[in-house]
């Protein structure tokens, strides 16, 4: 069958090797250059054979990506790519799938697709570009955009309130939900493999700057005089620790988090650690409301990461079930089935 | 002594409360004169509401079945036998019995409360509202608790089994053998020895009532109808529909995706196709409509036969993603089983209003082959055609079927597999040189490369693509032949399908043009007029996009031509515009099927308008 090709091949492979012929046509300074840079480093490290990657994208500036990386595409419709994708894991489990899509794309029109996605767990890498704008019709503000913010469909300011996509997907159920930033192409990197690398469905928020219709939506996580006090990185099994020199810590009140000076801490106080596969991931949804709050950091990286069974393995065992109590069905014998009767 | 009386064609209905079990009733009677030999079509009449305020009459569940030893294509027009177990199941369907008609009335469900719920100002079992039939009055409910009073069974349960009863004297009435049903309700009530022997009980004293009582004086015999040789069995048009996917996944050395959100009546072909995990089938609910067109899409991309199912309201939702399909050129089959509109409409009666839908609603120029299913049975033969097609020239195709011939059942002469042609569909595997939208020069069909082939990497989607290359093009000229290319390849599939045969002579007064699921009433129509050698032929449509290419020298022979739908006049349009030919319609748009009588009158009026 097309598609069991051995996996040798890949070893051989190197970035370039995922530059498609198109040339990108995105806005000079744009965040997704940054974006398709580090996936293209990331695949070959993968030791995946190149003709099984399928990239579906939605509508949108993030849409675009499908065609500028030579793998199997798919430009799907607007929000809808989730569905696209799951339909081909479930068809052809052997490939490994992404979904790469916008603020728009993914939160608005596609929400229901997104949240059902992430419940069922199917084995797929979500990468959700977000700019907190529609950019490609440009300008109006999308399901990020924040209060106030000013856009040609909001010259007054957007009273919508903002969606929060890593506390979405935690609730969703995702099995794996990161959160990294466009100018930050190591830890972006490190994020997509990561990502790239769960089985189950994996969530990637990338903060991405839109050079045109939001520009600077980020300056305070990318700028270099304040960023280190601005981002908190977050890691595992490790306290919140931020800031220049690392002097600053995330404490928990009990019902909140706050921040405190390492040195600040001469009782020497336990200090509350980061865990991936918290049994529950009820910090990890304070963790990611924090981005809301001006006088906190914004935390990036992974904020969970658990084992859960995946929604095409569950099928298989359904089918292998159904297989061994019935045998291999005999399709003869099912058109014959129930009550027959023969005319001479 | 009782008599008998040979008839040749027979229409009985079971009608009452929505949790009197009537369905299962007709199921089991629809069986029984299967198995007597009897030709058959059967129509299950139901509310939408699951168990809907006892003794209402919107409340009230029918099944009716027409059974003879002569053709049958249509679940009758009127009613030989009406079995009403309340008195909202008398008044619904008291319009529709013949003059003289059998009517078996259960008198213990003619309380003060039932007569009024059922609109009934006094008693019509008491006044001469019912002269004119041959009314059995039968305490059922009573007699039935009585042949049950030794068993352990709850009160409550014993009435449950009434419907037994019903159906025992219904067997008797009609010279039909209990024995299927008896099995029927021990392997039904395995592990219940209780329910078993309530139920057998129930049956036997329905029976031996007629049997024994001197009002039911008579009993009739239906003769075995004259059939082509083979193995039968009984087929709904929806079960037929998933045994079509199978078989056509099978032929095409595929697995089958069914990508479907649940709506009525559609949802029994997931039921059905879920069940069979064992033969490469993937049944996936998806959150809704568009996720489940979606999905299917993806798996087709993928290697699968993708399908998906719905109705009405939920085939607009489809419309994005068909009109992708179509961009994509990529296999897909849409099975839309209709049901009354627009909106919610009615959801469980029948109605044929989504042909324009499915031939023009999406955005852009966006081609989709139509093929419509005729009756029950032939679900399976269009819906493997549908597939065949679907996977030869890479397309979506819509399959039309609606809740009359889903739900409604008929004996099926089940195929011979080896009969059933393989489907061959080739995708690229060399490297050198793959085109995407290259084109098969005879089908025009592209060849795809399925994801996973090493060396064919390429990425497709909803932008316009440039000849060949497939690369995205804003060129002018490129996207006017690309507009042409996708409708000509479309056209192209009528040299790869059968034309339908008229039915009549090649010329005449008038030719009756009809698609779908008016089949039936169409052809019995078509019997009484041409028996009377009226020079009127018949021509029945399969595939509406492309239309067959005999058609257009039929309608020049004919002085007029006659369109019944069962719609305001869609398929009308089609044919006035494509043939320029000043056709008449003939519209009845009441959630049910077309009345024989009604269509002999409009053939009628055309001959002598």
């Amino acid at each position: 069958m097309a598609g069991e090709s051995n996996r040798t091949e890949s070893m051989q492979l190197a970035p370039d090797d995922f530059t498609s012929g198109q040339e990108p046509r995105w806005c000079p300074g744009c965040g997704n250059y940054s974006i398709l840079a580090q996936m293209k480093k990331v695949l070959p490290e993968l030791g995946i054979p190149k003709e099984k990657f399928v990239f579906v994208s939605g509508i949108g500036c993030s849409g675009r990506f499908s065609y500028y990386i030579d793998t199997y595409g798919v430009h799907c419709i607007h929000g809808r790519a989730p569905a696209f994708a799951t339909g081909i894991k479930l068809a052809a489990p052997h490939l490994k799938v992404f979904v790469i899509t916008g603020d728009g794309d993914c939160l608005s029109i596609g929400g229901n697709h997104f949240i059902h996605l992430c419940r069922r767990n199917v084995d797929i890498t979500l990468i959700l570009f977000n700019n907190r704008v529609y950019g490609l019709t440009k300008g109006q503000y999308s399901p990020t955009s924040g209060r106030g913010q000013i856009t040609s469909s909001s010259p007054y300011g957007s009273i919508d309130n903002p969606f929060n996509p890593v506390r979405m997907a935690l609730a969703a159920g995702a099995s794996f939900v990161a959160r990294t930033i466009d100018r930050l192409p190591k830890h972006l990197a490190a994020i997509l493999k990561r990502a790239a690398e769960h089985k189950g469905t994996s969530f990637v928020e990338v903060y991405q700057n839109c050079t045109i219709f939001n520009d600077g939506a980020y300056s305070d996580l990318t700028d270099p005089e304040r960023r280190e006090d601005n981002v908190l990185f977050l890691k595992d099994k490790k306290p919140y620790s931020f800031g220049k020199n690392s002097d600053k810590v995330l404490d928990w009140t009990g019902n909140d988090f706050k921040v405190v000076n390492i040195s600040e801490n001469k009782k020497q106080k336990k200090l509350i650690t980061h865990d991936e596969c918290a049994g529950h991931p009820a910090m990890e949804f304070m963790l990611a409301s924090l981005s809301e709050n001006q006088s906190m950091p914004t935390p990036v990286g992974v904020f969970r990461d658990i084992k859960s069974d995946t929604y095409e393995d569950m099928l298989k065992k359904q089918i292998d079930s159904v297989e061994k109590k019935k045998g291999k069905g005999d399709l003869e014998q099912l058109l014959n089935s129930g009550n027959t009767w023969v005319v001479e | 002594m009782k008599k008998m009386q040979v008839l040749q064609t027979v229409t009985i209905r079971f009608a009452g409360d929505s949790g009197d079990g009537m369905q299962l009733v007709g199921d089991q009677f629809t069986v029984a004169v299967a198995l007597a030999g009897n030709n058959l079509l059967t129509l299950p009449d139901y509310p939408s509401e699951i168990r809907a305020p006892a003794g209402t009459l919107f409340g009230v569940s029918g099944f009716q079945i027409q059974f003879s030893s002569g053709s049958v294509h249509t679940p009758g027009d009127t009613l030989d036998v009406l079995v009403a177990m309340n008195p909202a199941a008398l008044q619904v369907n008291l319009k529709q019995m013949k003059n003289n008609g059998i009517i078996i009335v259960n008198t213990d469900a003619f309380n003060e409360r039932n007569l009024e719920l059922a609109q009934y100002g006094s008693n019509p079992l008491k006044d001469n509202l019912l002269d004119g039939y041959q009314v059995f009055q039968v305490p059922i409910a009573s007699l039935n608790r009585e042949a049950l009073k030794e068993s352990s069974l709850s009160l409550k349960a014993k009435n449950r089994s009434r419907n037994f009863f019903a159906l025992g004297i219904a067997y008797w009435m009609f010279n039909c053998s209990l024995d299927n049903t008896l099995n029927w309700i021990e392997s039904k009530f395995e592990s219940k020895p209780d329910l078993i022997d309530a139920n057998k009980k129930a049956l036997h004293a329905g029976y031996d009532y007629a049997l024994s009582a001197e009002d039911f004086s008579t009993y009739y015999k239906v003769e075995k109808a004259n059939k082509r040789p083979g193995k039968y069995r009984n087929i709904t048009g929806n079960k037929a529909v998933a045994l079509g996917m199978i078989t056509a996944a099978r032929k095409a050395d595929k697995k089958l995706f069914l990508g479907s959100y649940p709506i009525t009546p559609a949802s029994d072909i997931l039921h059905e196709l879920s069940k069979h995990h064992n033969f490469d089938v993937i049944t996936f609910q998806a959150e809704d409509e568009i996720a489940g067109v979606g999905s299917a899409l993806g798996a087709s991309y993928a290697g699968a036969l993708g399908v998906t199912t719905t109705s009405a309201p939920g085939m607009s939702l489809k419309s994005e993603f068909t009109g992708f399909a179509v961009m994509a050129e990529l296999p897909l089959v849409i099975i839309n089983v209709q049901r009354s509109g627009p909106s919610t409409g009615m959801p469980t009666k029948t109605e044929q209003a989504d042909l324009l839908q499915s031939l023009y609603g999406r955005g852009g120029e966006a081609p989709v082959p139509v093929i419509a299913a005729a009756s029950a049975t032939d679900c399976f033969k269009a819906t493997f055609e549908a597939c065949r097609i679907a996977l030869e020239f890479a397309t979506p195709v819509i399959l039309l079927s609606d809740e009359y011939i889903a739900n409604g059942a008929e004996p099926w002469l089940i195929p011979n597999l080896e009969e059933v042609p393989e489907i061959e569909v080739k995708c690229a595997t060399n490297p050198e040189n793959y085109q995407p939208y290259e084109r098969d020069p005879k089908t025009l069909a592209r060849m795809m490369a399925l994801p996973g082939t090493p060396g064919l990497e390429h990425c497709i989607g909803g932008l316009e693509k440039e000849d060949v290359s497939g690369n995205v093009s804003y060129d002018p000229e490129n996207h006017d032949r690309m507009v042409r290319l996708r409708d000509k390849k479309v056209r192209t599939i009528a040299d790869y399908v059968d034309d339908p045969e008229i039915c009549g002579e090649p010329e005449g007064d008038l030719l009756v043009i009809s698609w779908g699921s008016t089949y039936g009433s169409v052809f019995t129509a078509m019997e009484e007029i041409q028996n009377r050698g009226l020079k009127v032929s018949w021509y029945h449509l399969r595939w509406i996009h492309p239309l067959p290419q005999n058609l257009g020298g039929y309608i020049k022979n004919f002085n007029k031509v006659l369109i019944p739908e069962i719609n305001l006049g869609q398929l009308i349009k089609i044919i006035r515009s494509e043939y320029l030919v000043d056709a008449k319609g003939f519209n009845s748009v009441r959630g049910l099927p077309l009345r024989v009588s009604d269509i002999i009158e409009a053939i009628e009026a055309q001959l002598e308008g």
